[in-house]
Parts: C-alpha cells; sequence; structure tokens
C-alpha cells in the first residue's frame, strides 16, 4: 500500500508553498481584488519558471514533465494561497485539450508557449446549467461566430478552446472578429469574460470525438480544482483555528467553547474525507485508470463540500471582524464559491457520481 | 502512488493465504456469520478450537515478540492477516479484548510469572479475556469510577459495578480499573488488577440491548478478594495502565463501515417505484447513492493512508481519528434511506421483507450503539478539537480536587 505522495514531490510542493507563501501575499491577492491588476503576473511567471505549473506538460512541449501527482500538489498550494492567476484555464484545461486532441502541429504550435507562460489559454468545454439564453457558437470549418458567455481569464486569454457540439474549436483571440466584454465576477480574483466572435478564424482540434475529449478534460480539471479546493479549506480553517486562540470572551479563549471547538472538528472531517477523495482521484488521474470518472467526481462533490463549508463557517467562527473587507475570510469565500461552480456545480457532479456507481453495478 | 504490497507484504500475504486455505473455512456468503445454526457453548468450543490453531502458527499477536507467543511481526503483516482472514468463517468478538486490550496489559505490566501464566493460555483462547472500565456513573469519563479496592494484608477487597463488559458471561478474566485512594484527585486514585471472573462475590448479567441482542454485560462485585500479586502497576497508576491499553487502539486502522453498502441501496432502488416508476431513475434517489458512496468510500480511502504509513514503518496520521465518527454515523444514514426507499413497506420487520432486509435492519438497529462504543460522536469531536487542531480542553472542576469531595458534591 503506497496511498501518498512521495518524499520527492512533497520536496516540488514545500517549494511551491515556500514561493507562494513570499509572493501569493494578501496583499498581492488584493491587488487583483481591487482591481489594480488583472492577475499576479510574478506569481505566474514564477510558477512557470519553477516547471510547477507545467508539471504535467510534457518536456517535449516545453512543459516540466513530471507528472500529474505533481501537478496535483501544486494545485493544492494555489488553493491554499489563494494564487489570482490562470493555472486552471491554461493548464487544467487549455493545455490538456491541446495535448489530448491536437494534432502534432496543433500542440507545436500552442503547447510550448503555453508552457512559458508567454500565452494565457482558456477553454469552455460544457457545464449544463444556464441562466441567460445561449447565443450558440457556430463553425462552419474556417469561422467562428457566435458569443461564449463566461469564459474563465477570457479577458486575458490569447487562446481558446471551445466545444461547438461534439467539436473542439480552437481560435486565436488576438485574431479578428473578437470582442471582449470582461464581466464583474462574485470572485474578481478569478475573472470571467464574455466573448463574441465574428466571422473569426479558427480551426478544430485533431480528434475525432471532441466531446469525450471534454469530458476526459473536466475530470482532470475537477481533480485539480478538488486539491486547490483541499488546500483553500485547510488554509481557512486554520485561520479560524489560530483565531479562536488568540480571540477571547467570557474571560476564555473562545476556541475553548465545545459549539467552536465541534464545528472545527467537523470541518477538519469533511477536509480530510474530500482529501482522501482528491488523492484518489490523483491516483486515477495520474495512472489514468478506468475509475477516473467515479474518482473524479467523488472529489469533486466531497472538496467542494469542505471548501464551501470551510470557508462559510470560517466567517461564523471570526465573528464580526470576519465580516469585514480587510480580513482574508471573505476571499476564501468568494474563492470557495468560484471554485464550486466553474466547472458545473455540485449537483451535476453528484448526479454524474451516481451514474458512474449504477453503471458499475449494472 | 498505487495500492499495491510491497514484496515483502506480498510474500507474507502469500503465507498467509496458504495457512488460511489449509486451515479455515471460507464464507459462501457475504453476510455468513460464524457458527450458524450452533449453540453458544458449541460455538464457543469451536471458536477457541480455532483460535488455538492460530495461536499455534503466531497469527494470534503477530507484532508481538516470539517469546511472548507471537509472530515479531509488523503492524502491516497484522493488517494483511486481517484482510485475508476476513474473506473467512471466524469468530467475531470473542477473543478481541483479549488479544486487543487485557493479554498487552498482561505483557507489559505484569511479573514475570504472571506472563507465564497468563499469556499462552490467553492467546491460544483457552482463557478470555474482558476490560472492566466502564460504569454507571463513569462512561465518557472513565476518570469517576467508584468501583472501590480495599487492602487487605496481602490481597485487595473489591466492591461495586461495571457495565458494558462484552465477553463477561464466558470470559475467565478482566483487567478491572478500581478506586483505591478516595483523597487524592480522580484520575491519581485507581488501580489496575486482573480479577478472575470465576471468583466469589462477582456476579455477571447480561444487558439487554435495545438491538434486543445481549453482547454486553454489567459486572458486580460484592467482597471480591483479588491478590495483590494481581495487581498491574503501582498502588495509584490505574490511570496510566489504562491509558497504555487504549494506546494500543491508535495502531489499529480497522474500519468497520462496510464498503459495499451504495450497492445494497443501488439493488433496493432497483426493486422499489417511487411514483410508479423504478426509485433507481430519481434523482433524489440517486444523489443519496452518491453521498452513500462519497462517506464510505473516504472512511475507506483514510484507512488505506493509515496503511501506508504502517506499511512505511510510520505511526498513522491524525486524520484516522475521524474515521469511527464518519462511518457510524453513515451506517445510520445508509441505513435509514434502504428503509425509506420502502415507504411504508419498509417498516415492516425484516422476518417478513426477506433479502437484504435482516443486515440492513441490524445496522440500522446497531449504529445508534457505533455512535456510542468506543468514544460517543461528542467525546470524538472533542478530541480531534483538542489533539489534532491544539484547541484548549474543556473548563474543568474535577481538577486537583479529592475524589472523595467529587463525590459528595
Amino acid at each position: 500500500m503506497n496511498f501518498d505522495f512521495s518524499d520527492d514531490q512533497r520536496l516540488l510542493q514545500d517549494a511551491v508553498r515556500s514561493m507562494l507563501a513570499e509572493n501569493s501575499t494578501s496583499q498581492a491577492v488584493r491587488e487583483v481584488l481591487e482591481g489594480r491588476a488583472t492577475y499576479c503576473a510574478k506569481v505566474w511567471r514564477n510558477l512557470n519558471e519553477m516547471g510547477a505549473a507545467t508539471a504535467a506538460l510534457p518536456e517535449a512541449y516545453g512543459g516540466a514533465g513530471l507528472g500529474y501527482l505533481e501537478l496535483c500538489l501544486v494545485a493544492e498550494e494555489a488553493g491554499r494561497h489563494l494564487a489570482a492567476v490562470p493555472l486552471s484555464s491554461s493548464i487544467y484545461l487549455a493545455a490538456e485539450a491541446v495535448l489530448r486532441a491536437g494534432s502534432e502541429a496543433q500542440k507545436q504550435r500552442w503547447l510550448p508557449g503555453i508552457a512559458q507562460g508567454e500565452v494565457i489559454a482558456t477553454a469552455a468545454l460544457g457545464g449544463s446549467e444556464r441562466y441567460r439564453a445561449p447565443q450558440p457558437l457556430a463553425f462552419d470549418g474556417q469561422r467562428l461566430d457566435g458569443t461564449s458567455p463566461v469564459l474563465l481569464d477570457g479577458a486575458i486569454a490569447q487562446l481558446a478552446i471551445l466545444q461547438v457540439g461534439t467539436e473542439l474549436i480552437l481560435v486565436d483571440l488576438n485574431g479578428p472578429g473578437v470582442k471582449r466584454i470582461a464581466l464583474p465576477t462574485v470572485d474578481p480574483t478569478r475573472p470571467l469574460a464574455q466573448i463574441a466572435f465574428t466571422a473569426t478564424p479558427a480551426e478544430r482540434l485533431a480528434t475525432a470525438d471532441g466531446a469525450a475529449v471534454a469530458r476526459r478534460v473536466l475530470d482532470g480539471a475537477a481533480v485539480l480544482l478538488a486539491f486547490e479546493q483541499v488546500g483553500g479549506a485547510a488554509r481557512s480553517l486554520e485561520l479560524a483555528r489560530d483565531y479562536s486562540l488568540e480571540r477571547k470572551a467570557f474571560g476564555r479563549q473562545i476556541g475553548s467553547f465545545q459549539a467552536l471547538k465541534h464545528k472545527m472538528a467537523d470541518i477538519y472531517t469533511r477536509i480530510e474525507l474530500a482529501r482522501a477523495h482528491a488523492y484518489y482521484g490523483a491516483w486515477a488521474l495520474a495512472s489514468d485508470a478506468p475509475e477516473l470518472p467515479r474518482a473524479a467526481a467523488a472529489a469533486r462533490v466531497a472538496a467542494t463540500r469542505a471548501f464551501l463549508f470551510a470557508a462559510e463557517e470560517g466567517i461564523e467562527l471570526h465573528g464580526g471582524i470576519g465580516f469585514t473587507w480587510e480580513m482574508d475570510c471573505h476571499l476564501y469565500y468568494r474563492r470557495a464559491r468560484h471554485l464550486a461552480q466553474v466547472i458545473g456545480s455540485e449537483h451535476a457532479w453528484r448526479a454524474r457520481l451516481a451514474d458512474e456507481l449504477i453503471k458499475e453495478a449494472a | 502512488m498505487d495500492f499495491k504490497d510491497t514484496p515483502e507484504e506480498a510474500a507474507f500475504r502469500e503465507e498467509v493465504r496458504a495457512w488460511l486455505a489449509a486451515n479455515g473455512q471460507r464464507r459462501t456468503r457475504a453476510d455468513e456469520m460464524f457458527g450458524e445454526g450452533l449453540d453458544e457453548a458449541a460455538k464457543l468450543a469451536r471458536a477457541k478450537a480455532w483460535q488455538a490453531k492460530k495461536a499455534a502458527a503466531g497469527y494470534a499477536a503477530i507484532t508481538w515478540p516470539r517469546e511472548a507467543g507471537g509472530l515479531g511481526g509488523t503492524a502491516m503483516q497484522q493488517v494483511i492477516y486481517q484482510q485475508e482472514e476476513a474473506a473467512y468463517l471466524v469468530p467475531q468478538m470473542i477473543f478481541e479484548v483479549s488479544i486487543g486490550m487485557g493479554l498487552p496489559t498482561v505483557l507489559r505490566w505484569a511479573a514475570p510469572e504472571l506472563k507465564a501464566r497468563f499469556l499462552r493460555p490467553g492467546l491460544a483462547g483457552e482463557e478470555i479475556w474482558c476490560q472492566l472500565f466502564s460504569e454507571p456513573g463513569a462512561g465518557s469519563d472513565t476518570g469517576a469510577v467508584r468501583t472501590r479496592a480495599v487492602r487487605d494484608g496481602d490481597a485487595w477487597v473489591v466492591n461495586g459495578q461495571k457495565v458494558w463488559t462484552s465477553s463477561a458471561h464466558f470470559g475467565d478474566y478482566g483487567i478491572l480499573l478500581a478506586r483505591t485512594d478516595w483523597d487524592k484527585p480522580k484520575q491519581e486514585g485507581l488501580t489496575m488488577f486482573i480479577v478472575d471472573l470465576k471468583a466469589p462475590g462477582v456476579e455477571i448479567r447480561p444487558i439487554h440491548q435495545m438491538s434486543g441482542d445481549s453482547e454486553f454485560n454489567e459486572v458486580f462485585f460484592t467482597d471480591v478478594r483479588i491478590p495483590d500479586q494481581y495487581r498491574l502497576g503501582p498502588e495509584g497508576g490505574g490511570w496510566k495502565v489504562m491509558l497504555s491499553t487504549l494506546m494500543q487502539e491508535r495502531l489499529s486502522v480497522g474500519g468497520n463501515l462496510p464498503t459495499d453498502l451504495h450497492e445494497h441501496l443501488i439493488e433496493l432502488a432497483r426493486t422499489c417505484t417511487w411514483d410508479e416508476r423504478p426509485a433507481i431513475e430519481d434523482a433524489r434517489v440517486r444523489a443519496r447513492i452518491a453521498d452513500a458512496y462519497l462517506d464510505q468510500q473516504g472512511v475507506a480511502l483514510i484507512i488505506s493512508r493509515g496503511l501506508t504509513a504502517l506499511s512505511k514503518g510510520k505511526t498513522p496520521g491524525p486524520e484516522m481519528s475521524i474515521t469511527k465518527l464518519v462511518a457510524a454515523k453513515a451506517m445510520q444514514d445508509i441505513s435509514s434511506f434502504a428503509m425509506e426507499l420502502a415507504g411504508t413497506e419498509g417498516l415492516l420487520g425484516a422476518d417478513a421483507l426477506g433479502g437484504d432486509w435482516p443486515y440492513l435492519q441490524r445496522l440500522w438497529l446497531g449504529s445508534p450503539g457505533a455512535r456510542i462504543a468506543g468514544g460517543t460522536d461528542e467525546v470524538l469531536r472533542n478530541v480531534i478539537a483538542e489533539r489534532v487542531l491544539g484547541l484548549p480542553g474543556e473548563v474543568r472542576t474535577d481538577r486537583n480536587v479529592p475524589f472523595r469531595d467529587l463525590d459528595r458534591a
């Protein structure tokens, strides 16, 4: 039984943690939160230079060629430190889609730029919930028309991979006929944009089955996002725990009250359950196991619940001070909400988990 | 990262498999119980015969040194044995306290001649051990025991009552926590003894549980004499001895939550109808099937993390402390939802329904006990909060107060 990360993988995690502790500070994240920056450029540059963001990208395309287990630990640290960078858009989604569905020429054209951090990329690969009436994308084999309504990091991305029907379409966002509108978001540290296309030159990714690749990429992203969620949840709990040891009321540390202790024990419990599912997802992702759809869905649901719970109760545990702009509690509250919905909600993933379980029990 | 044995573990697993195949009887159904259809005496005799074979092969106490009757093996080997034995019809809950608590305490604290007297027959199942800590007035607060041991020459005279003692009705010896000094604070006035459960003055009464079963007993002591030689550890050192007994459990990583409960739900949901359609097609039902899996697989995966630590010769991490808390409540939630699937018909007794129902209703009626035994949900939350998260202990009014004064209050 070896259900854990290796010492070498932990060393990489420690290095990423140190770098982020120094650079992805509350102050740096607030630069983005308060609109003075579109993302933390220095953090993004460091993650790329360290080979952390590109841990799972093959060396042939400029990546570090380590593997998905390493990338999972990078994700955990990014979540813990609220890294305001296009890691999920560029790496978990777009690079993965190009890697899995692109022709050799498409991979050579785009992946090295992504790996160097010069090209920020993004992807829209599904998500079943809708509020506004969609303006469907149409692709005639050469040109793209229509609107992608909520594209992660869409305002800063140069490349987008979009699912149109069952096809995956690659579009250079610096090309003609692209109109970007940056949208306000509940977590401004992870921006979304609407992008309208008018006869924009685009091309198909080479794969025959774009929908299957999209599904596979989303499963991988679910695992990686689960690590971000576990990292963010663990940090939320630490902040609440530390505050409860410092703050006194009724002549005692508030952390000595059983109502608070039990709440924190429950948060810890949910985090550890989520972590266990995330590790299983990491194993399935790294070994390309047939269990990946089930493991990814379970990791997504457990980690979404854990981070939401930790962030919501983290504010509650702080009391009034936790409701202020100056405290970081709301940064975790916002990020937990962002991560909960950025690739489809907990409900959709729970239904997918049930589908997998029922299929297996056939 | 993988779920495979190391080469050494795989070799040990093969040895165990060969031994079990030569000596044991495989289960034919998942819920088949050891000694089905036998009366208590015959079942006990068969259980003792199995334990004797197991001890002779060294598998009764794998982690113990060879000179004490063990195999000198690792905690991981112990787990591998348990994993393999689970496929066989072997006695449950008869020797667990002997092997897990009674005998390790004797091994650690008793004089050499007592070890020579008790360890071998205990491991071989010839003598069965019980644990006598809890009392009607000392449950979660074990330090509040009131069973009294008074020195009389070379012996101690014991009066009082213990409760929730498993195996006592067929047990031979017990480790008994008694109060020997009422003027010291509660935990400092306790002493641990070996007690002969067949001695005059020991009376054992079964407890009738809410499930209808009787797995536990009350044990009454009236002027029971225990030779001072049977004292384990120093006078007044009983609390420390008890903690050493309970420490044995820290290395145990066995979860008691089955990992296939969601499959029972799926099977039932295929049979039951909701709104005249198969319940399995209903989104509410599917969501609960997913939830069942999330809890039980989560516990199983945390146990895999614990096993990984054991496999590397380390102590399992603090995350192990949540497994019982999650497992017991999950057992209650999942079995309750199974019953809800059948609506009003789910209220019928298991005998009227057949199928999986005896099993599911046993889980439902057993789960409240599982949430209490070995630490209530609330005590476990305190343990997690204090030992894992480093939060302050409870405000105590019983520290540094002579127990005599607490007892009056």
